[in-house]
């Protein structure tokens, strides 16, 4: 089905997803880790647009934005399906892949940012809406039914980049007792061997923010954003 | 097919998105007009996640967020496809679409509703750098989805009629005829295409509620110590 290359970053809780699909429809490819602080010619050369990765390159063309090349993943190589055949269940999927990416993860980001006088309410926000996804995996094996799908490589990565933001930060957002069915979820899901080939472990995190002073940057820079 | 609501407002080019995707492909649909101010009972039912418009309902299944109805318009009503059939080149209307609603729409928001001074300028330029890229796609092509209208066209398809009254409301030049040519065009063009023009948000209306928002925004920035 011709040549595949990822280019990603190990530590990036979004270049997993790419790796996940891959690896679960047997696909070949070419790993090339990326130094996000000092960006090559290849990466800028295939995602020149937003400059990030995950860049997927197919038969030498590139597809960015890790939503649209699971997509593109999903319709290229047909074995072991990611996403629902029906439409409505395939919008589903679409509609809380969209809700992790731009509401989720931002709004647990602000949180393990906030400024003191803020940390109340900004923490209430991000539990509401883990308190969604808690709901929506609850009496499910997996976010895709019977199988990995679409949305469990989505929010895969995520139980993961939780614990390490809370320890930056100090906040506390991933309760076990207050979201028991996403705790189940993420313990199981880790330990599935293709998933924990590549997926960024807490210690991992933190080493890195740590060796490479960035913890100030991290939370400094989101406060920043948040104030917006 | 039966029954096929859309939950929508008359100024929201996201909800011109859908009504435009239905007439495209023939769907007979009921527009139900909601009040997104007051949050209406059918939104709070229909969409409780995010509360906003557009929603589409289909057999009473709802289905938010424009771009995730676009591609299930597409998957229902096989007719006058919007998406090519090659998974790249689908993947090329998907990156182009997400990128026209993040980098040139609310770029030009975020240039339009600050007051005079350096972050004005800066977003001015990164909102025309945006807009550089998608006047190298719509180049030498008739609709971004070539011949026809297509999925990008359709998400493209209000911005620049709503940057437009960004401009007046907000005192900035975005979408430069000189510099964007082929997207000035074919904006002009699209936009009196029948279908499309029936349902394109009013320039007035538009221009009202920037002008408003506008006025607020920099009220609070003139506020603070």
């Amino acid at each position: 089905m011709g040549e595949v290359k990822v280019i990603g970053a190990s530590l990036s809780i979004i270049c997993c997803r790419i790796e996940w699909a891959l690896k679960l429809k047997g696909v070949q490819y070419e790993y090339i880790q990326e130094d996000l602080r000092n960006k090559s010619p290849i990466l800028l050369q295939c995602n020149p647009v937003h400059k990030k990765v995950p860049v997927l390159v197919h038969n030498e063309k590139p597809v960015a934005e890790s939503l649209v090349i699971l997509e593109y993943i999903d319709e290229t190589w047909k074995e072991n399906p990611l996403l629902p055949k029906d439409p409505f269940e395939k919008s589903t999927a679409r509609f809380w892949a969209r809700f992790v990416d731009e509401k989720f993860i931002p709004s647990a980001w602000a949180a393990c940012c906030a400024q003191e006088h803020e940390q109340e309410k900004a923490v209430e926000s991000a539990q509401e809406l883990l308190g969604i996804l808690d709901k929506l995996i609850e009496g499910k094996k997996f976010f895709g039914g019977e199988t990995i799908g679409f949305l469990d490589l989505v929010v895969g990565s995520l139980p993961n980049w939780l614990k390490f933001m809370e320890e930056l930060s100090g906040i506390k957002l991933f309760d076990a007792e207050k979201f028991p069915s996403f705790h189940e979820w993420a313990t199981k899901f880790v330990e599935i061997p293709i998933i924990q080939e590549h997926i960024p472990m807490p210690e991992d995190l933190i080493n890195y923010v740590n060796t490479a002073g960035l913890a100030k940057t991290i939370l400094g820079s989101a406060a920043m954003a948040n104030k917006k | 097919m039966a029954e096929v609501k859309l939950i929508a407002t008359t100024d929201s080019l996201f909800c011109a998105r859908i009504e435009w995707a239905l007439k495209l492909k023939g769907v007979e649909y009921e527009f139900i007009e909601v009040d997104i101010r007051n949050k209406s009972p059918l939104l709070l039912k229909y969409n409780p996640v995010h509360k906003k418009v557009p929603v589409l309902v289909h057999h009473g299944k709802p289905i938010a967020e424009s771009l995730v109805i676009l591609e299930y318009i597409e998957e229902t009503w096989k007719n006058n496809p919007l998406l090519p059939e090659d998974p790249y080149e689908r993947s090329m209307a998907r990156f182009w679409a997400q990128f026209a609603g993040d980098k040139c729409l609310w770029g030009a928001w975020e240039a339009a509703k600050l007051a005079e001074g350096e972050g004005k300028v800066k977003a001015i330029e990164s909102t025309q750098e945006s807009l550089a890229f998608l006047e190298k796609q719509i180049e030498g092509k008739k609709y971004f989805g070539g011949e026809q209208i297509g999925f990008l066209d359709l998400a493209v398809g209000g911005i620049p009629h709503s940057l437009s009254a960004m401009e007046e409301a907000g005192g900035v030049k975005l979408l430069d005829a000189e510099r964007f040519p082929s997207l000035h065009k074919w904006a002009q063009n699209f936009i009196e295409v029948p279908v499309i023009k029936e349902c394109i948000p009013p320039r007035e209306q538009l221009l009202n509620y920037f002008n408003t928002s506008i006025s607020y925004i920099r009220s609070l920035s003139v506020a603070k110590p």
